[in-house]
Order: structure tokens, then C-alpha cells, then sequence
């Protein structure tokens, strides 16, 4: 039998050694009654079987798509060195690090994740994680609400329709008052209705930049407003544009999460991901999750231990500040492998290279006749053509050539049913690009 | 050991990227820019690679050495899972490919993959439907609370109170009062199972749910839930099941057919999912019948062609809990494993585990004093170091011990009813042999408590650091660099 080590004879000597005949009798505590109704599994594969059978169900997906897919979710460059580090399964064959004498690596290595999170941010303290963008969100809109004590959750339209869908559903079961401000017509945040919106019972507000749109942002007067009454501001961001961008602390953001995919992890249909967290001195004990600190022992050597934990649920069960226990944990090692590598002047290029040609991509799109951007505010790497005809349309008939050339907007923004979101990444080339305006064209033309 | 942010020096880097290729400079106005860099190591690749590898050999895993954390179940992850997951057509796969017209056929290898893990779970627990998509354990049990809530809901039942008993793991309780809900914790009798009596008095009208871990968190099997449900049932409350401890039931037992309506099972315990130093795991929601329209959207359909579909048409539902289709890579994982086992293989996993943990059970309860002492434990066993105590010695000094000879310690106090708790969890990988010699070195060090305490409450010795003082931790929050 695979992975069970003790022979027939050992096991017979063991039962011996308790004092029992059969294992079965070590189920006596189980009423007869209790035994399965079915078990229909299949019979045992061995390894080669499996891998044949895998490999089959891995070659029915299309891969091989020039990708100019984003929402959120990138396909960046991921230098090989991340996954033959997160492999050493030293880190990947651990637990949470509960004997700290065992685990400075685990331990040391959430250290350095959350001093790159708060670099990267501008922040005080980041938690060691949680499970993806969206979950970080809903912790933060949950942290917010202990924090003022209020109800309210107002939520620009510019954060990414997946998440607004998760907050939805979490804030239905946790009463909490839930509002969406859609964007104003350039693709930015609508000062003038959110404004409106803030009022006493406010607890946050809750911004994206760049916007679901790709539309980038300065929601400093939007924070300052907030904080006047009483309400926090929170921004989701993405890591990879804090390369050039402005980051979210200078706005006055109270707490800052995001998706972590972009930083060294594969898209691998929706997960694993890890979501950071990270906010403001003043707020560290209504933070959800874990947190590392630094000591040291006896003797003064340094060393890192999980701190903060009387916030935690396997201490104050019903009154924790999150029921949060098992992070992300191996793919923030990957995510700070991928900055170290990255590095301080990488990271700048990575961001520029995007920036630049999702500019290109943007310029070229937008010189076929009758394809029009979307919105007049700056973008990062992602923007929204208008195109002629419906985009699921052009979308099908680019993905026959070889395209994921985008997502068609229609099916979650009303009037958007021609708009289609285009992301471009450090991965993408000249020529791809080239051929993408050219088989857009070709679609355009037949239709 | 110096942080990566004081290796390496300015100017140095770690990857070349490709020059700019298109002649368009980017046009976002200054006030958006980033006026200073974010301070990120300037290293090399080599210095990367040193840091990270030097930094796994201040850890411990499975790969090391005995790993019995109760409760965690750290049996052995098979490498072919590792392998699997890093096919490219499963990593390269954008999650939104869906999304697009007919993109659900792009993405057919993938939904049959999880189509089939969720019919594999659904036939092992005994529930109806399973959603893959909870992110982690307490994430399944926080979609557990929702889908019992919308039930009551629908049915207009006013409920305020879900019923634990006090040896629940920690994030049952949080996740409940996260919903809303008030918590009613009962205590447990003195053989450690749930006190029948004092549970049917806390159950009233109003009691939304009764949750309870199968087996229990001390190894134990309850053998009044039946009964129990019954009673939950006739004012119309749900039983949840922390499926926690789903791998000493195997083949043996399914939640579904003993009277639980739902359940969460942590892929990364029964199912051998790396635990990743601390995730990422999974923990799908299982359902039966009766709560199937609440699962989460979306869900992975067979259609009659035979293709798969992902469906959104699910108006009662709870809604979207996760971005996607749940954690696919850890997913995947357990789909092997499944597969490798078969039928015999997954109760072979059951018979084992709790041979394995009466082994122990029965080996050192000479020395140390069992928590509970039935006919049988279930998959781990609870013990107490009363008996050590008596020269000082605590459970953290055993623990801290017991790595001095190379072995990762036990889970220890937990559950918080026993006091001094050292709970073990060998999980069916092990040898008699890896036992065996575990079994003795506990007897050492029981015999050390007494002829040399100092040494045991020092421990460890061996490691490159040793006990760290948590309470300037908590009191500087140094919490980065």
C-alpha cells in the first residue's frame, strides 16, 4: 500500500503489543450501526497511471494563449530560482511554526515577507498573511467595523467586481450595510457621490488602485474626508505597480491589502494565492491573523517568534479578532524570494515595462477604426477599449486565434457590453502585441 | 543570521529582465509616481539562493524527522502531487478563462479535475455536494456558519446560539461568532467525550447548530452523536462536523450517514497536502441534501455531453466565499492522492493511523499519564506530564526536549481541558520503527525529569537558537526590519 510503511508483521507484533487481535478491534468504539452505507472509490493507481492520467486531464486545457488577461490575476515573469527554493521542503513539509527553535526559517523568512510588504506599501505592520486579495479585503472591512464600532461599508465600484461580489456575500451573513458608488465617467472615483455617502455611521471606505479598470488614482482627499468622520480609509492594491507608483501609506490609507499572485506565483487557475494586509501602528491589535516579532534568547542571539497572539482564536476562541489559522505562508516565502531577486531597482523595471507596453498596446488598439479607450484617466498596465461590436464576440474569435486578448465587461457593468479589459505584462513583446492589433483588426473587418 | 535586507550592496542585482522593446515611454503624470523606492534587497541570485537555502536548514519538516503535532496530522506528501501541480497546463491556466464565451472549454482538464475530487469527497463523508472552494480549515468552517445561517433564514427560523463543546479547536467558536452568533461551550465529561446530558439541556429552540469534531479533538470517538442528532434535529438545528479528524474514519465511518448535515475536511490533513510552514491548505464544505441550493457560487456541473460547466444560476446560494474555484493546486494534490489510495488504500490510511496511536497510547502509558484511557484512541493520543511535574518539569520542557533528539514535539496544551497536555498524532506513514525509537526517547526523558530536571527545563540545547524570550516580543514589537 503507498505511503504506509509497516509491513503486515509489524503490524500484527503492534497489535500484539496492545493486546488485541485485529485492528478492528481497535474500532470498537465506533457503534456497529455507524459503518458506511457506500464506499464506492475506485480501486488503487499506481504512480505511473496517475501521471498518465494527469497528464491527459493537463493537456485538455488550452495553454499556449498569448495572455492579455489580468483583473487582478497576472501572467508575470517568475524567476526559476522562487519555485526551486520553495521546493526545499524543509519549508514546504512544515507546519505553522509552533516550536520556534525548529522554525527560524519559516519564522525569519514571514520576518523579511512582512518588512518587504510594509517597504512596498509604505506601512507600518503587516500580518503574515491571509488567504488571497479578496479574504484580505473582507478582513480589513471586518477590522475597520471593531475599530469605529460602526456598520457602514461604503465600497467604490472601481474595486474589482470579484471582490465586491465576496464582500457582498460576507457582509449579508455579518450585518453589516454594505454600499457600492459606481465610478465617475473618466474611470475614477467619484468624489462628489462617495462624499455624500460618508456620514456618522461610516466605518470605511473601501478604494482600489489602479481600479478594477486599471485606472490609477490619488485618494488622499478621499481619506482625509473619511478620517473627518470618524471612518478609516482602506485601498486594495497591486504589489507590482507600487514599483512606480505612488504607495498607498502617502495617501493616508488606514489599512492596505492585496492579491499576491503577481509576486512569483503561477496563475494556476485561481490558487493558491496569498493576500497581504498591512496598516498603521495605532491599529495592530484589531489586526486578524498572525504576526511575527523579533527576540531574542538567553544568551542574545536573535530570533523570531509569532507575537501578538492574545488577539488569536486558539487562545480567545469566540472573541478573536478573526477566526483566521492557517495563512499562506509558502507562497509569501515565494513572494519575498521573487522581491529579494526582484530587487530594489528590478521591481522599478518590471513595473516600467508593464506601464510601457500596456501604453503601446493601448496606442496600437486604439488606431484600429472605431476602437475607442474607454476611460480618460491614466492607467498602469491595464486598460478598456470600446469596441465596434460586442467584445464576447471578438473575444471568441480572438481566442480561435490563438488570443486570451482580454475580458469582455458586459456580463458585469451595464452599458459596457462592447468594453473589454486588456492587460499587459513585463511577458508580452512588441510582436505579440503587433499581432493582436492585426487579429483584431481581421475580426473587426469580418463582422 | 543576518535579514536578506542586510545582505548584498547598492547597485547589485538578481535577475536581468529584457530591454524595453516598444518606442512608447509611459504617460502617467508625476503626481501618481513613487517618490522614494521601496527599499528591496539588491542582491544576487547566488545570495538569494544561499539565504533561502540556509534558512531551510533552520527549519524543520516531515522530510526531517518525526512530526507527531496532534491534531495536525503530518503524515508524509507524496512528491508525484508535488510534481502534478507544477504541470504547465494546470500552472499557466488564467483562472478568468471562464469567463469568456465558450471559455469553460479551455479550461476542461481542470473542471474535471475538481468535478471528480468533489464526487470523491461526497462518496467518502457520505454528503450529497461538496463546494471546493474554502481556502483553508476555519475558511470552510466560516462557509459552514454562512450555509447555516441561509437555512435558517429560508426557513424563517429565528436561531441566535451554536452549541461547542469545550474541547473544540479555537476557530470553531471564532468562526461561529463571526456570523453572529452567540456560543454556548458545554463541558466535556470526565472520559473526555461530550457530556450527553449537559449537551441535550443546552439545546433549545433557538440553537442554530451543534458543532462537533469527528473523532473528537482527543482522539475519541463519540459514540452518542446519532442520538445527539436526533435531538438537534427536532428543533430543526443542523449538525456541523469539523472534519478535522476525517483520517481516522476512512472507509470506517461517513459524517453523512451518523446525522451531520455538513462538515468541512481539511485537504491538508487527511488529504497529505503540504502544510506550507502554515498554509496554503483547503477545507471544501460538504452538504447534504437538504442545504445543497446555499453552497457557494460557482460549482463545478457535468453537463449530459459529458463536457463541464461551471454553473452561477444558484439564487439561494450563499454567494462567492473565494475569488475562483477554491485553492486548485492543493486541490489537485488531493486528487492524487485519492487516486493513489483507492478504496483500500484510504481505510488502510484509518487502520494505521489509529494502530500507529494505540501503539504509543499503549508503550508509554507506564510512563506518563493518559488524558482519557478507553478500550481505544482513535487517531492520536492525550496525555498529561502531571507525573513530570513534581521536579518542575513542565510539557514545554518535554516538548523542547524531545527536539534536542531530534524529533518534532507533540501538540501540547491542547485541548485546553487537559491539563499539561502533550497530544500525539504518529499519522499511518510512520514505521514501527521511527515509534519505537520515539517511544524511547519519551521514556528518557520521563527518566530525566527525574535525575537530571535542569537539563530537560534547558532544552534545547542543539538548535541554533534556544528559548526565546516571547514576552520582549510582545512588548517591543519588532515587526520588521
Amino acid at each position: 500500500m503507498p505511503y504506509i510503511s509497516n509491513t503486515e508483521k509489524q503490524q500484527q507484533e503492534m497489535l500484539d503489543a496492545i493486546g488485541v487481535k485485529s485492528v478492528e478491534d481497535l474500532f470498537k468504539p465506533v457503534p456497529k450501526d455507524f459503518a458506511p452505507a457506500s464506499f464506492r472509490i475506485p480501486k488503487g493507481k499506481s504512480e505511473i497511471e496517475v501521471r498518465q492520467h494527469l497528464h491527459a486531464l493537463a493537456s485538455k486545457n488550452a495553454t499556449g494563449l498569448t495572455c492579455f488577461l489580468g483583473g487582478g490575476f497576472y501572467d508575470h515573469f517568475i524567476p526559476s530560482a522562487v519555485d526551486a527554493l520553495v521546493s526545499r521542503s524543509e519549508f514546504y513539509t512544515a507546519y505553522t511554526p509552533y516550536q520556534p527553535e525548529i522554525s527560524q526559517g519559516v519564522l525569519q523568512a514571514i520576518y523579511e515577507y512582512q518588512t518587504a510588504i510594509c517597504r512596498l506599501t509604505g506601512m507600518d505592520i503587516s500580518n503574515a498573511s491571509i488567504y488571497d486579495g479578496g479574504t484580505a479585503l473582507y478582513e480589513a472591512a471586518m477590522m475597520a467595523a471593531r475599530i469605529t464600532k460602526r456598520k457602514k461599508i461604503i465600497v467604490c465600484e472601481g474595486v474589482s467586481l470579484i471582490y465586491r461580489t465576496m464582500l457582498r456575500s460576507y457582509t449579508k451573513n455579518l450585518y453589516l450595510n454594505f454600499v457600492e458608488v459606481p465610478v465617475s465617467p473618466n474611470g475614477t472615483a467619484d468624489r462628489e457621490k462617495i462624499f455624500r455617502e460618508i456620514d456618522k455611521d461610516t466605518a470605511a471606505v473601501i478604494l482600489q488602485n489602479p481600479n478594477f479598470f486599471g485606472c490609477i488614482d490619488d485618494f488622499s482627499d478621499i481619506a482625509q474626508k473619511a478620517h473627518s468622520a470618524g471612518a478609516l480609509a482602506v485601498c486594495s492594491v497591486y504589489p507590482i505597480s507600487l514599483g512606480l507608483l505612488k504607495p498607498p501609506s502617502e495617501m493616508g490609507m488606514d489599512i492596505v491589502t492585496g492579491e499576491g499572485q503577481s509576486l512569483g506565483l503561477p496563475l494556476s487557475f485561481g490558487g493558491p494565492y496569498f493576500g497581504f494586509l498591512a496598516t498603521t501602528k495605532q491599529h495592530v491589535r484589531q489586526m486578524p491573523g498572525r504576526v511575527v516579532g523579533r527576540t531574542h534568547d538567553k544568551e542574545g542571539r536573535q530570533g523570531f517568534v509569532f507575537t501578538l497572539q492574545t488577539r488569536e482564536q486558539h487562545i480567545r476562541r469566540e472573541k478573536a479578532t478573526s477566526n483566521i489559522c492557517t495563512n499562506s505562508t509558502l507562497n509569501t516565502i515565494a513572494a519575498t524570494i521573487y522581491l529579494s531577486l526582484i530587487g530594489k531597482n528590478g521591481l522599478k523595471e518590471v513595473a516600467a515595462l508593464c506601464a510601457n507596453k500596456a501604453g503601446y498596446a493601448c496606442q496600437k488598439l486604439t488606431r484600429i477604426k472605431n476602437v475607442k479607450k474607454k476611460f480618460a484617466a491614466p492607467f498602469f498596465n491595464e486598460f478598456v477599449v470600446e469596441l465596434p461590436i460586442d467584445a464576447n464576440n471578438a473575444v471568441s474569435a480572438l481566442i480561435d486565434k490563438g488570443f486570451a486578448p482580454g475580458l469582455p465587461l458586459g456580463r458585469f457593468y451595464k452599458g459596457m457590453d462592447n468594453c473589454m479589459l486588456v492587460a499587459v505584462t513585463e511577458k508580452r513583446t512588441k510582436e505579440e502585441i503587433g499581432h493582436l492589433k492585426e487579429a483584431l483588426e481581421g475580426v473587426l473587418k469580418d463582422e | 543570521m543576518k535579514l536578506i535586507f542586510e545582505k548584498g550592496v547598492k547597485g547589485r542585482r538578481g535577475v536581468k529582465l529584457p530591454e524595453c522593446d516598444v518606442p512608447v515611454k509611459f504617460d502617467i503624470p508625476r503626481n501618481f509616481h513613487r517618490a522614494n523606492d521601496a527599499e528591496l534587497p539588491e542582491v544576487s541570485e547566488l545570495e538569494v539562493v544561499r539565504h533561502y537555502t540556509e534558512l531551510s536548514r533552520r527549519n524543520f519538516g516531515v522530510d526531517n524527522n518525526f512530526y507527531p503535532l496532534g491534531s495536525c496530522t503530518m503524515k508524509y506528501n507524496p512528491k508525484i502531487d508535488e510534481e502534478v501541480c507544477r504541470y504547465k497546463g494546470f500552472t499557466e491556466l488564467h483562472p478568468l478563462l471562464p469567463q469568456l464565451r465558450h471559455g469553460g472549454m479551455l479550461t476542461q482538464g481542470a473542471l474535471e479535475v475538481i468535478y471528480n475530487t468533489e464526487r470523491l469527497l461526497s462518496e467518502i463523508t457520505g454528503m450529497a455536494e461538496f463546494t471546493m472552494q474554502p481556502l483553508a480549515g476555519a475558511h470552510g468552517e466560516l462557509t459552514g456558519t454562512m450555509i447555516i445561517a441561509a437555512y435558517h433564514r429560508d426557513k424563517g427560523n429565528k436561531k441566535t446560539k451554536i452549541v461547542v463543546p469545550d474541547s473544540s479547536h479555537g476557530t470553531n467558536p471564532a468562526s461561529a461568532a463571526i456570523c453572529g452568533y452567540s456560543i454556548v461551550s458545554v463541558p466535556s465529561n470526565s472520559e473526555g467525550m461530550i457530556d450527553y446530558d449537559a449537551f441535550v439541556k443546552a439545546i433549545d429552540s433557538e440553537t442554530a447548530a451543534v458543532m462537533l469534531t469527528c473523532p473528537n479533538t482527543l482522539g475519541l470517538f463519540e459514540p452518542e452523536i446519532k442520538k445527539l442528532a436526533q435531538k438537534v434535529h427536532e428543533v430543526d438545528g443542523l449538525m456541523y462536523c469539523d472534519g478535522a479528524n476525517m483520517n481516522a474514519i476512512l472507509g470506517k465511518v461517513r459524517p453523512g450517514d451518523i446525522g451531520f448535515d455538513l462538515m468541512h475536511i481539511n485537504l491538508h490533513k487527511t488529504f497529505a497536502t503540504p502544510h506550507g510552514g502554515g498554509g496554503p491548505g483547503a477545507g471544501p464544505v460538504g452538504v447534504v441534501e437538504k442545504l445543497r441550493k446555499f453552497l457557494p457560487i460557482s460549482l463545478v456541473v457535468k453537463r449530459n455531453d459529458g463536457t463541464y460547466a461551471l454553473d452561477y444560476d444558484r439564487p439561494s446560494s450563499i454567494g462567492f466565499i473565494a475569488p475562483f474555484y477554491g485553492n486548485f493546486g492543493i486541490i489537485l494534490r488531493a486528487y492524487c492522492y485519492i487516486l493513489m489510495l483507492g478504496k483500500e488504500g484510504l481505510a488502510r490510511v484509518s487502520e494505521n493511523a489509529v494502530l500507529n496511536a494505540n501503539y504509543i497510547k499503549e508503550k508509554l502509558k507506564k510512563y506518563y499519564q493518559v488524558a482519557h484511557d478507553p478500550i481505544a484512541c482513535m487517531h492520536e493520543c492525550v496525555f498529561s506530564s502531571v507525573k513530570q511535574n513534581k521536579n518542575g518539569v513542565h510539557t514545554l520542557d518535554i516538548a523542547k526536549r524531545l527536539i534536542d533528539y531530534g524529533f518534532h514535539p507533540p501538540t501540547i496544551y491542547f485541548p485546553l481541558i487537559v491539563k499539561e497536555a502533550i497530544m500525539i498524532e504518529p499519522t499511518e506513514t510512520e514505521s514501527k520503527e521511527t515509534l519505537d525509537a520515539f517511544i524511547e526517547t519519551m521514556i528518557k526523558i520521563s527518566q530525566e525529569s527525574e535525575s537530571e530536571p535542569e537539563t530537560v527545563k534547558s532544552a534545547p540545547k542543539t538548535t541554533p537558537v534556544s528559548r526565546l524570550d516571547e514576552v520582549a516580543a510582545a512588548k517591543d514589537m519588532d515587526l520588521r526590519f
